[in-house]
Protein backbone atom coordinates (compact mmCIF):
# COMPACT_ATOMS: atom_id res chain seq x y z
CA UNK A 1 0.00 0.00 0.00
CA UNK A 2 2.71 2.18 0.51
CA UNK A 3 5.31 3.23 -2.15
CA UNK A 4 8.05 3.76 0.56
CA UNK A 5 10.41 0.50 0.60
CA UNK A 6 10.91 -0.55 3.88
CA UNK A 7 8.82 1.09 6.41
CA UNK A 8 9.49 1.11 10.21
CA UNK A 9 6.17 -0.02 11.43
CA UNK A 10 3.12 -1.40 8.88
CA UNK A 11 -0.17 -2.93 10.38
CA UNK A 12 -2.05 -4.88 7.51
CA UNK A 13 -5.58 -5.59 8.19
CA UNK A 14 -4.81 -4.97 12.05
CA UNK A 15 -7.80 -5.36 14.22
CA UNK A 16 -8.31 -5.75 18.18
CA UNK A 17 -11.09 -6.70 20.25
CA UNK A 18 -12.48 -6.60 24.06
CA UNK A 19 -14.82 -9.46 24.80
CA UNK A 20 -16.79 -9.45 21.33
CA UNK A 21 -16.60 -5.08 20.93
CA UNK A 22 -14.15 -5.11 17.83
CA UNK A 23 -12.30 -1.54 19.07
CA UNK A 24 -10.50 -1.21 15.83
CA UNK A 25 -10.79 -3.36 12.80
CA UNK A 26 -9.21 -3.51 9.40
CA UNK A 27 -6.87 -0.92 10.02
CA UNK A 28 -4.07 -1.09 7.18
CA UNK A 29 -1.08 1.50 7.43
CA UNK A 30 2.17 2.20 7.56
CA UNK A 31 5.01 4.99 9.07
CA UNK A 32 8.25 5.33 6.86
CA UNK A 33 11.58 7.44 7.96
CA UNK A 34 11.06 10.68 8.06
CA UNK A 35 7.14 10.52 7.25
CA UNK A 36 4.46 12.17 9.62
CA UNK A 37 1.07 9.91 9.60
CA UNK A 38 -2.08 11.47 11.72
CA UNK A 39 -4.27 9.38 12.96
CA UNK A 40 -7.68 11.68 13.80
CA UNK A 41 -11.21 10.40 14.96
CA UNK A 42 -14.00 11.15 17.48
CA UNK A 43 -13.67 10.17 21.18
CA UNK A 44 -13.79 6.25 21.27
CA UNK A 45 -12.51 5.56 17.49
CA UNK A 46 -9.92 3.56 18.45
CA UNK A 47 -6.86 5.96 17.74
CA UNK A 48 -5.06 4.95 21.11
CA UNK A 49 -5.90 1.51 20.71
CA UNK A 50 -4.18 1.74 17.00
CA UNK A 51 -1.49 3.30 18.59
CA UNK A 52 -1.19 0.47 21.01
CA UNK A 53 -1.27 -1.89 18.52
CA UNK A 54 1.72 -0.33 16.21
CA UNK A 55 4.04 -0.10 19.69
CA UNK A 56 3.05 -3.50 20.19
CA UNK A 57 1.59 -2.74 23.43
CA UNK A 58 -1.58 -5.24 22.42
CA UNK A 59 -1.38 -7.73 19.99
CA UNK A 60 -3.74 -7.87 17.17
CA UNK A 61 -6.48 -10.23 17.37
CA UNK A 62 -6.76 -10.36 13.54
CA UNK A 63 -4.48 -8.86 10.80
CA UNK A 64 -0.26 -8.46 11.74
CA UNK A 65 2.27 -5.66 12.40
CA UNK A 66 5.60 -5.61 11.42
CA UNK A 67 7.87 -3.76 12.56
CA UNK A 68 11.64 -3.71 11.29
CA UNK A 69 14.08 -5.48 13.23
CA UNK A 70 15.74 -3.54 16.04
CA UNK A 71 13.45 -0.55 15.62
CA UNK A 72 14.48 2.04 18.57
CA UNK A 73 10.72 3.93 19.69
CA UNK A 74 10.01 6.72 21.28
CA UNK A 75 6.58 6.85 22.88
CA UNK A 76 4.99 10.26 24.47
CA UNK A 77 1.97 8.65 26.16
CA UNK A 78 -1.21 10.20 26.55
CA UNK A 79 -1.54 10.51 30.13
CA UNK A 80 1.19 9.36 32.67
CA UNK A 81 0.67 9.57 36.86
CA UNK A 82 4.18 9.26 38.56
CA UNK A 83 2.94 8.27 42.04
CA UNK A 84 3.55 10.50 45.04
CA UNK A 85 5.72 8.11 46.85
CA UNK A 86 8.43 7.70 43.96
CA UNK A 87 11.21 10.46 44.28
CA UNK A 88 11.64 11.05 41.11
CA UNK A 89 13.18 14.14 38.99
CA UNK A 90 13.22 15.22 35.55
CA UNK A 91 17.06 13.85 34.97
CA UNK A 92 16.30 10.38 36.15
CA UNK A 93 12.93 10.19 34.33
CA UNK A 94 14.85 11.13 31.10
CA UNK A 95 17.18 7.93 31.51
CA UNK A 96 13.89 5.71 32.16
CA UNK A 97 14.76 3.00 29.14
CA UNK A 98 18.28 4.17 28.19
CA UNK A 99 21.61 5.39 29.91
CA UNK A 100 21.89 8.96 28.18
CA UNK A 101 25.22 11.31 29.33
CA UNK A 102 23.71 14.75 31.30
CA UNK A 103 24.91 16.91 27.64
CA UNK A 104 22.01 14.16 25.65
CA UNK A 105 19.91 14.67 28.80
CA UNK A 106 20.42 18.90 28.84
CA UNK A 107 20.41 18.98 24.72
CA UNK A 108 17.10 17.30 24.99
CA UNK A 109 15.25 19.20 27.02
CA UNK A 110 16.72 22.16 26.16
CA UNK A 111 14.84 21.30 22.38
CA UNK A 112 11.89 21.02 24.05
CA UNK A 113 12.05 24.62 26.16
CA UNK A 114 12.43 22.83 29.98
CA UNK A 115 16.33 22.74 30.64
CA UNK A 116 15.72 24.72 33.40
CA UNK A 117 13.72 21.83 34.86
CA UNK A 118 16.15 18.97 34.81
CA UNK A 119 16.14 19.03 38.46
CA UNK A 120 13.07 19.56 39.58
CA UNK A 121 10.38 17.16 40.86
CA UNK A 122 8.35 15.44 38.32
CA UNK A 123 5.02 16.00 40.41
CA UNK A 124 6.21 19.49 40.69
CA UNK A 125 5.53 20.11 36.97
CA UNK A 126 2.66 21.75 35.14
CA UNK A 127 0.80 19.43 32.34
CA UNK A 128 2.46 21.21 29.90
CA UNK A 129 6.04 21.30 30.86
CA UNK A 130 5.79 17.75 31.68
CA UNK A 131 4.27 17.30 28.30
CA UNK A 132 7.17 18.50 27.08
CA UNK A 133 9.61 16.61 29.14
CA UNK A 134 8.11 13.32 28.21
CA UNK A 135 8.58 14.69 24.98
CA UNK A 136 12.29 15.50 25.76
CA UNK A 137 12.78 11.73 26.91
CA UNK A 138 11.27 10.01 23.91
CA UNK A 139 13.70 12.20 21.67
CA UNK A 140 16.41 11.74 23.89
CA UNK A 141 17.23 8.60 22.89
CA UNK A 142 17.41 9.19 19.15
CA UNK A 143 14.42 7.19 17.89
CA UNK A 144 13.91 5.83 14.63
CA UNK A 145 10.19 6.13 15.26
CA UNK A 146 8.60 8.62 17.71
CA UNK A 147 5.05 8.05 18.88
CA UNK A 148 3.17 10.87 20.31
CA UNK A 149 -0.57 10.30 21.62
CA UNK A 150 -2.61 13.99 21.57
CA UNK A 151 0.91 15.83 22.44
CA UNK A 152 -1.22 18.88 22.17
CA UNK A 153 -4.32 17.80 24.39
CA UNK A 154 -4.91 20.44 26.88
CA UNK A 155 -2.10 23.10 25.29
CA UNK A 156 -3.58 26.34 24.43
CA UNK A 157 -3.61 27.66 20.78
CA UNK A 158 -0.59 29.16 20.33
CA UNK A 159 1.07 26.37 22.45
CA UNK A 160 -0.54 23.90 19.86
CA UNK A 161 1.33 25.76 17.24
CA UNK A 162 4.87 26.16 18.98
CA UNK A 163 4.57 22.16 19.97
CA UNK A 164 3.86 21.50 16.04
CA UNK A 165 6.64 23.42 15.03
CA UNK A 166 8.68 21.51 17.53
CA UNK A 167 7.74 18.26 16.36
CA UNK A 168 8.58 19.17 12.80
CA UNK A 169 11.92 20.22 13.91
CA UNK A 170 12.70 17.13 15.41
CA UNK A 171 11.71 15.41 12.43
CA UNK A 172 14.15 17.34 10.72
CA UNK A 173 17.11 16.56 12.97
CA UNK A 174 16.44 13.34 13.73
CA UNK A 175 15.09 12.17 10.54
CA UNK A 176 12.44 9.73 12.47
CA UNK A 177 8.97 8.79 11.23
CA UNK A 178 6.35 10.12 13.30
CA UNK A 179 3.14 8.33 14.33
CA UNK A 180 0.45 11.57 16.21
CA UNK A 181 -2.63 11.37 17.53
CA UNK A 182 -4.70 14.33 17.49
CA UNK A 183 -8.19 14.31 18.65
CA UNK A 184 -9.10 17.94 16.20
CA UNK A 185 -10.66 16.40 13.60
CA UNK A 186 -10.51 19.43 11.14
CA UNK A 187 -6.81 21.02 11.98
CA UNK A 188 -3.98 18.74 11.70
CA UNK A 189 -0.22 19.17 11.11
CA UNK A 190 0.65 20.53 8.03
CA UNK A 191 3.39 18.61 7.48
CA UNK A 192 1.68 15.88 7.93
CA UNK A 193 2.67 13.45 4.95
CA UNK A 194 -0.91 11.05 5.65
CA UNK A 195 -4.18 11.90 7.43
CA UNK A 196 -5.93 8.81 8.43
CA UNK A 197 -9.29 9.62 10.08
CA UNK A 198 -10.46 6.60 12.38
CA UNK A 199 -14.37 5.49 13.49
CA UNK A 200 -13.73 2.26 13.87
CA UNK A 201 -12.28 1.24 11.08
CA UNK A 202 -10.59 3.74 8.33
CA UNK A 203 -12.94 6.21 7.16
CA UNK A 204 -10.86 8.32 5.05
CA UNK A 205 -7.05 9.01 4.17
CA UNK A 206 -5.38 11.44 2.52
CA UNK A 207 -3.23 14.77 2.80
CA UNK A 208 -3.91 17.90 4.52
CA UNK A 209 -4.48 20.65 2.66
CA UNK A 210 -2.42 23.74 3.73
CA UNK A 211 -3.87 26.89 5.74
CA UNK A 212 -2.63 29.31 3.59
CA UNK A 213 -5.03 28.21 0.73
CA UNK A 214 -8.10 29.20 2.71
CA UNK A 215 -9.33 32.50 3.50
CA UNK A 216 -12.01 31.41 6.14
CA UNK A 217 -8.78 29.74 8.41
CA UNK A 218 -6.20 32.05 7.66
CA UNK A 219 -8.75 34.96 8.88
CA UNK A 220 -9.10 32.06 12.24
CA UNK A 221 -5.75 31.27 12.63
CA UNK A 222 -3.53 34.07 10.91
CA UNK A 223 -0.67 34.05 9.07
CA UNK A 224 1.45 32.90 11.60
CA UNK A 225 -0.03 29.56 11.76
CA UNK A 226 -0.75 29.33 7.90
CA UNK A 227 3.20 26.90 7.66
CA UNK A 228 1.82 24.81 10.77
CA UNK A 229 -1.03 24.21 10.62
CA UNK A 230 -3.68 22.77 7.72
CA UNK A 231 -7.07 21.61 7.14
CA UNK A 232 -8.01 18.02 6.44
CA UNK A 233 -11.35 17.53 4.20
CA UNK A 234 -13.08 14.87 5.12
CA UNK A 235 -14.29 11.92 2.38
CA UNK A 236 -16.59 10.07 4.36
CA UNK A 237 -18.87 8.03 2.60
CA UNK A 238 -21.12 7.25 5.31
CA UNK A 239 -21.62 8.84 9.20
CA UNK A 240 -21.74 7.50 12.21
CA UNK A 241 -25.33 8.66 13.78
CA UNK A 242 -25.61 8.90 17.58
CA UNK A 243 -27.90 6.01 17.92
CA UNK A 244 -25.40 3.50 16.51
CA UNK A 245 -26.94 3.31 12.87
CA UNK A 246 -24.99 5.08 9.95
CA UNK A 247 -26.27 7.33 6.83
CA UNK A 248 -25.06 6.55 4.16
CA UNK A 249 -23.59 9.12 1.10
CA UNK A 250 -26.90 8.14 -0.77
CA UNK A 251 -29.02 9.38 2.08
CA UNK A 252 -30.11 5.51 3.13
CA UNK A 253 -29.98 4.88 7.27
CA UNK A 254 -29.16 0.92 7.57
CA UNK A 255 -27.61 -0.44 10.74
CA UNK A 256 -24.05 -1.36 9.45
CA UNK A 257 -21.51 0.45 7.81
CA UNK A 258 -21.30 -1.94 4.73
CA UNK A 259 -24.55 -4.51 3.71
CA UNK A 260 -21.84 -6.94 3.13
CA UNK A 261 -19.85 -6.80 6.77
CA UNK A 262 -20.86 -8.16 10.30
CA UNK A 263 -18.64 -5.41 11.91
CA UNK A 264 -16.66 -2.86 10.66
CA UNK A 265 -13.80 -2.92 7.64
CA UNK A 266 -12.88 -1.19 5.13
CA UNK A 267 -14.86 -0.63 2.23
CA UNK A 268 -11.95 -0.09 -0.31
CA UNK A 269 -13.27 -2.97 -2.35
CA UNK A 270 -16.21 -0.92 -2.87
CA UNK A 271 -14.28 1.55 -4.24
CA UNK A 272 -16.70 4.05 -2.46
CA UNK A 273 -13.59 5.71 -0.65
CA UNK A 274 -10.99 6.52 -3.03
CA UNK A 275 -8.75 7.63 -0.07
CA UNK A 276 -8.07 3.74 0.54
CA UNK A 277 -5.94 3.40 -2.78
CA UNK A 278 -3.81 6.09 -1.08
CA UNK B 1 30.16 -14.85 68.70
CA UNK B 2 27.38 -16.60 66.68
CA UNK B 3 27.07 -18.79 70.14
CA UNK B 4 25.27 -15.94 71.46
CA UNK B 5 21.57 -15.87 70.13
CA UNK B 6 21.28 -11.70 70.48
CA UNK B 7 23.97 -11.42 68.35
CA UNK B 8 22.54 -14.12 65.73
CA UNK B 9 19.22 -12.03 66.29
CA UNK B 10 20.93 -8.86 65.20
CA UNK B 11 23.03 -10.20 61.99
CA UNK B 12 19.69 -11.97 60.67
CA UNK B 13 17.62 -9.47 61.32
CA UNK B 14 20.05 -7.03 60.10
CA UNK B 15 20.30 -9.50 56.63
CA UNK B 16 16.33 -9.46 56.08
CA UNK B 17 16.44 -5.29 56.86
CA UNK B 18 18.87 -4.67 53.99
CA UNK B 19 17.37 -7.22 51.26
CA UNK B 20 13.60 -5.81 52.09
CA UNK B 21 14.33 -1.95 51.39
CA UNK B 22 14.61 -1.75 47.85
CA UNK B 23 11.87 -4.44 47.45
CA UNK B 24 9.81 -2.83 50.24
CA UNK B 25 10.48 0.51 47.86
CA UNK B 26 9.39 -1.18 44.94
CA UNK B 27 6.13 -2.48 46.95
CA UNK B 28 5.62 1.19 47.44
CA UNK B 29 5.54 2.45 44.56
CA UNK B 30 3.72 0.01 42.81
CA UNK B 31 0.99 0.61 45.64
CA UNK B 32 1.16 -3.52 46.41
CA UNK B 33 0.94 -3.30 50.33
CA UNK B 34 -2.00 -6.02 50.01
CA UNK B 35 0.10 -7.94 48.04
CA UNK B 36 2.87 -8.43 50.34
CA UNK B 37 -0.06 -9.36 53.08
CA UNK B 38 -0.88 -11.70 50.63
CA UNK B 39 2.30 -13.63 49.95
CA UNK B 40 3.01 -13.41 53.94
CA UNK B 41 -0.84 -14.79 54.55
CA UNK B 42 0.50 -17.76 52.16
CA UNK B 43 3.56 -18.17 53.63
CA UNK B 44 1.48 -19.70 56.67
CA UNK B 45 0.22 -22.87 55.08
CA UNK B 46 4.12 -23.10 53.51
CA UNK B 47 5.68 -23.50 56.94
CA UNK B 48 2.73 -26.22 57.62
CA UNK B 49 3.49 -27.67 54.44
CA UNK B 50 7.18 -27.74 55.25
CA UNK B 51 6.66 -29.75 58.54
CA UNK B 52 4.47 -31.56 56.82
CA UNK B 53 6.92 -32.81 54.03
CA UNK B 54 9.86 -32.02 55.98
CA UNK B 55 11.63 -29.66 53.88
CA UNK B 56 13.31 -26.68 54.77
CA UNK B 57 11.12 -24.01 55.50
CA UNK B 58 12.17 -20.84 53.68
CA UNK B 59 11.77 -23.47 50.56
CA UNK B 60 8.71 -24.43 51.01
CA UNK B 61 7.28 -20.69 51.66
CA UNK B 62 9.19 -19.32 48.46
CA UNK B 63 7.29 -22.22 46.76
CA UNK B 64 3.43 -21.63 48.03
CA UNK B 65 4.54 -17.51 47.82
CA UNK B 66 5.39 -18.04 44.34
CA UNK B 67 2.57 -19.81 43.07
CA UNK B 68 0.27 -17.85 44.47
CA UNK B 69 1.83 -14.94 42.82
CA UNK B 70 1.61 -16.75 39.67
CA UNK B 71 -1.78 -17.65 40.27
CA UNK B 72 -2.61 -13.87 40.97
CA UNK B 73 -0.68 -12.97 37.93
CA UNK B 74 -2.87 -15.30 35.79
CA UNK B 75 -6.32 -14.41 37.14
CA UNK B 76 -5.68 -10.44 37.05
CA UNK B 77 -4.28 -11.38 33.04
CA UNK B 78 -8.17 -13.59 32.33
CA UNK B 79 -9.60 -10.44 33.49
CA UNK B 80 -12.98 -10.22 35.29
CA UNK B 81 -12.32 -9.79 39.10
CA UNK B 82 -10.94 -6.58 40.42
CA UNK B 83 -7.37 -6.79 41.66
CA UNK B 84 -7.76 -6.00 45.43
CA UNK B 85 -11.29 -8.63 45.45
CA UNK B 86 -8.58 -11.73 44.01
CA UNK B 87 -5.60 -10.84 46.59
CA UNK B 88 -8.61 -10.90 49.20
CA UNK B 89 -9.57 -14.01 48.09
CA UNK B 90 -6.14 -15.47 47.88
CA UNK B 91 -5.24 -14.17 50.85
CA UNK B 92 -7.85 -15.50 52.81
CA UNK B 93 -7.64 -18.82 51.15
CA UNK B 94 -4.32 -19.88 51.44
CA UNK B 95 -4.35 -18.26 55.54
CA UNK B 96 -7.67 -21.00 56.52
CA UNK B 97 -5.97 -23.77 54.47
CA UNK B 98 -2.57 -23.19 56.28
CA UNK B 99 -4.55 -22.92 59.64
CA UNK B 100 -6.98 -25.85 58.58
CA UNK B 101 -3.92 -27.98 57.90
CA UNK B 102 -2.19 -27.09 61.02
CA UNK B 103 -5.02 -28.05 63.38
CA UNK B 104 -5.23 -31.44 61.79
CA UNK B 105 -1.81 -32.47 62.28
CA UNK B 106 -1.98 -31.41 65.98
CA UNK B 107 0.90 -33.89 66.75
CA UNK B 108 3.62 -31.46 64.97
CA UNK B 109 5.37 -29.73 67.19
CA UNK B 110 4.41 -26.28 65.58
CA UNK B 111 4.83 -22.74 67.78
CA UNK B 112 1.82 -20.44 66.32
CA UNK B 113 2.65 -17.70 67.83
CA UNK B 114 6.42 -17.94 66.75
CA UNK B 115 5.28 -17.92 62.88
CA UNK B 116 2.63 -15.41 63.55
CA UNK B 117 4.92 -12.88 64.81
CA UNK B 118 8.17 -14.47 64.49
CA UNK B 119 10.59 -15.94 66.50
CA UNK B 120 14.21 -13.99 66.44
CA UNK B 121 14.83 -15.08 69.16
CA UNK B 122 15.18 -18.63 68.44
CA UNK B 123 17.58 -18.23 64.65
CA UNK B 124 19.73 -20.72 63.89
CA UNK B 125 23.29 -20.64 61.92
CA UNK B 126 21.88 -22.20 59.21
CA UNK B 127 18.94 -19.55 59.55
CA UNK B 128 21.51 -17.06 58.82
CA UNK B 129 22.97 -18.76 56.03
CA UNK B 130 19.98 -19.38 54.22
CA UNK B 131 18.95 -15.46 54.72
CA UNK B 132 22.10 -13.94 53.62
CA UNK B 133 22.56 -17.02 50.28
CA UNK B 134 19.33 -15.71 49.96
CA UNK B 135 19.36 -12.22 50.18
CA UNK B 136 22.35 -12.21 47.80
CA UNK B 137 20.56 -14.03 45.68
CA UNK B 138 17.51 -11.60 45.53
CA UNK B 139 19.54 -8.10 45.35
CA UNK B 140 21.90 -9.62 42.67
CA UNK B 141 18.63 -10.36 40.65
CA UNK B 142 17.25 -7.76 41.47
CA UNK B 143 20.02 -5.22 39.86
CA UNK B 144 20.26 -7.17 37.14
CA UNK B 145 16.20 -6.72 36.18
CA UNK B 146 16.21 -2.98 37.91
CA UNK B 147 16.04 -0.97 34.95
CA UNK B 148 13.08 -2.76 33.33
CA UNK B 149 11.69 -3.38 36.82
CA UNK B 150 11.59 0.06 37.74
CA UNK B 151 11.21 1.55 34.02
CA UNK B 152 7.42 -1.09 34.21
CA UNK B 153 7.03 0.70 37.70
CA UNK B 154 6.55 3.74 36.69
CA UNK B 155 4.49 2.34 33.22
CA UNK B 156 4.03 -0.63 31.69
CA UNK B 157 2.55 0.69 28.34
CA UNK B 158 5.88 2.74 28.36
CA UNK B 159 8.12 0.53 28.64
CA UNK B 160 6.48 -2.23 26.28
CA UNK B 161 6.14 0.30 23.98
CA UNK B 162 9.91 0.52 24.18
CA UNK B 163 10.95 -3.02 23.90
CA UNK B 164 11.78 -3.29 28.09
CA UNK B 165 9.38 -6.30 28.39
CA UNK B 166 7.45 -5.18 31.42
CA UNK B 167 5.60 -8.55 31.59
CA UNK B 168 8.94 -10.74 32.30
CA UNK B 169 10.19 -7.80 34.83
CA UNK B 170 6.39 -7.69 36.66
CA UNK B 171 6.89 -12.06 36.92
CA UNK B 172 11.04 -11.38 38.06
CA UNK B 173 9.73 -9.00 40.76
CA UNK B 174 7.06 -10.90 42.32
CA UNK B 175 9.10 -13.67 42.61
CA UNK B 176 11.90 -11.46 44.76
CA UNK B 177 8.72 -10.76 46.91
CA UNK B 178 8.20 -14.45 47.39
CA UNK B 179 11.91 -14.82 47.85
CA UNK B 180 12.65 -11.97 50.60
CA UNK B 181 8.67 -13.51 52.40
CA UNK B 182 10.28 -16.72 52.45
CA UNK B 183 13.89 -15.47 54.26
CA UNK B 184 12.07 -13.60 56.67
CA UNK B 185 9.18 -15.23 57.80
CA UNK B 186 10.82 -16.80 60.82
CA UNK B 187 12.42 -13.59 61.96
CA UNK B 188 9.34 -11.32 61.66
CA UNK B 189 6.34 -13.58 61.52
CA UNK B 190 3.29 -13.86 58.80
CA UNK B 191 1.72 -11.14 60.33
CA UNK B 192 4.35 -8.44 60.35
CA UNK B 193 5.96 -9.01 57.55
CA UNK B 194 4.68 -6.26 55.48
CA UNK B 195 5.41 -3.87 57.94
CA UNK B 196 9.07 -4.38 57.46
CA UNK B 197 8.67 -4.21 53.65
CA UNK B 198 6.50 -1.24 53.63
CA UNK B 199 7.19 1.47 56.80
CA UNK B 200 11.33 1.70 55.98
CA UNK B 201 10.10 2.30 52.64
CA UNK B 202 7.90 5.02 53.43
CA UNK B 203 10.20 6.71 55.83
CA UNK B 204 12.70 6.68 53.58
CA UNK B 205 10.62 8.86 50.92
CA UNK B 206 10.72 11.75 53.14
CA UNK B 207 14.10 12.20 52.97
CA UNK B 208 15.17 10.67 49.36
CA UNK B 209 15.60 12.91 45.59
CA UNK B 210 15.54 9.52 43.81
CA UNK B 211 14.23 6.13 43.45
CA UNK B 212 17.92 4.18 44.02
CA UNK B 213 18.82 6.74 46.85
CA UNK B 214 15.20 5.98 48.45
CA UNK B 215 16.07 1.86 47.95
CA UNK B 216 19.35 2.34 50.14
CA UNK B 217 18.05 4.84 52.70
CA UNK B 218 15.09 1.90 53.11
CA UNK B 219 17.84 -0.63 53.70
CA UNK B 220 19.18 1.85 56.20
CA UNK B 221 16.38 2.64 58.08
CA UNK B 222 15.38 -0.89 58.44
CA UNK B 223 18.55 -2.17 59.97
CA UNK B 224 17.97 0.74 62.86
CA UNK B 225 14.74 -0.47 63.37
CA UNK B 226 15.73 -4.10 63.69
CA UNK B 227 18.64 -3.20 65.74
CA UNK B 228 16.92 -0.78 68.05
CA UNK B 229 13.65 -2.86 68.17
CA UNK B 230 15.62 -5.91 69.36
CA UNK B 231 17.46 -4.16 72.15
CA UNK B 232 13.94 -2.89 73.09
CA UNK B 233 12.40 -6.22 73.19
CA UNK B 234 15.76 -7.46 75.27
CA UNK B 235 15.01 -4.75 77.45
CA UNK B 236 11.22 -4.43 78.01
CA UNK B 237 11.14 -8.25 77.76
CA UNK B 238 8.42 -7.59 74.88
CA UNK B 239 7.93 -10.08 71.58
CA UNK B 240 10.69 -9.43 69.27
CA UNK B 241 8.53 -9.25 65.90
CA UNK B 242 5.80 -6.68 66.97
CA UNK B 243 9.09 -3.86 69.04
CA UNK B 244 10.73 -3.91 65.51
CA UNK B 245 7.60 -2.82 64.07
CA UNK B 246 6.95 -0.62 66.50
CA UNK B 247 11.14 0.68 66.49
CA UNK B 248 10.32 1.03 62.76
CA UNK B 249 7.15 3.21 62.95
CA UNK B 250 8.84 5.73 65.42
CA UNK B 251 11.30 5.57 62.60
CA UNK B 252 8.81 6.73 60.30
CA UNK B 253 7.35 9.33 62.20
CA UNK B 254 10.83 10.56 62.73
CA UNK B 255 10.97 11.16 59.15
CA UNK B 256 7.73 12.92 58.59
CA UNK B 257 9.37 15.51 60.77
CA UNK B 258 9.92 19.28 58.74
CA UNK B 259 13.22 20.20 59.83
CA UNK B 260 14.73 16.53 58.90
CA UNK B 261 13.23 15.91 55.59
CA UNK B 262 14.82 19.87 54.66
CA UNK B 263 18.03 18.51 55.96
CA UNK B 264 18.09 16.22 52.84
CA UNK B 265 16.60 17.88 50.42
CA UNK B 266 19.43 20.82 50.78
Amino acid sequence: MNTTPSPLVSLENAGYQIGNKWLVRGVSFSVSKGEIVTLIGPNGSGKSTTVRLALGIYSPVEGKIIKSTGLKVGYVPQKLAIDAMLPLRVNRLMQLSAALSSREIEDALSLTGVGHLAKSEVQSLSGGEFQRVLLARAIARNPELLVLDEPVQGVDFSGEIALYDLILEIRNQLNCGILLVSHDLHVVMAATDNVICLNGHICCRGTPQIVAESDEYLRLFGGGASNILARYEHNHDHTHLPDGTVRHGDGSITNRCHPEDSSHKIAGDEGKEPGNAG
Amino acid sequence: MLDDFFVRALIAGTGVAIVAGPLGSFIVWRRLAYFGDTLAHSALLGVVLAFLFEINIALAVFIVSATVALVLLYLQRRGGLASDALLGILSHATLALGLVVLALMSQMPIDLMGLLFGDILAVSKIDIAVIYGGGALVLSLLILFWKSIFAATVSTELSQAEGMKPQLANVVFMLLVAMVIAISIKIIGVLLITALLIIPAAASRQISTGPEQMAVFASIIGVGAIVSGLYGSLAFDTPSGPTIVLAAVILFALSQLPFIRKFFHR
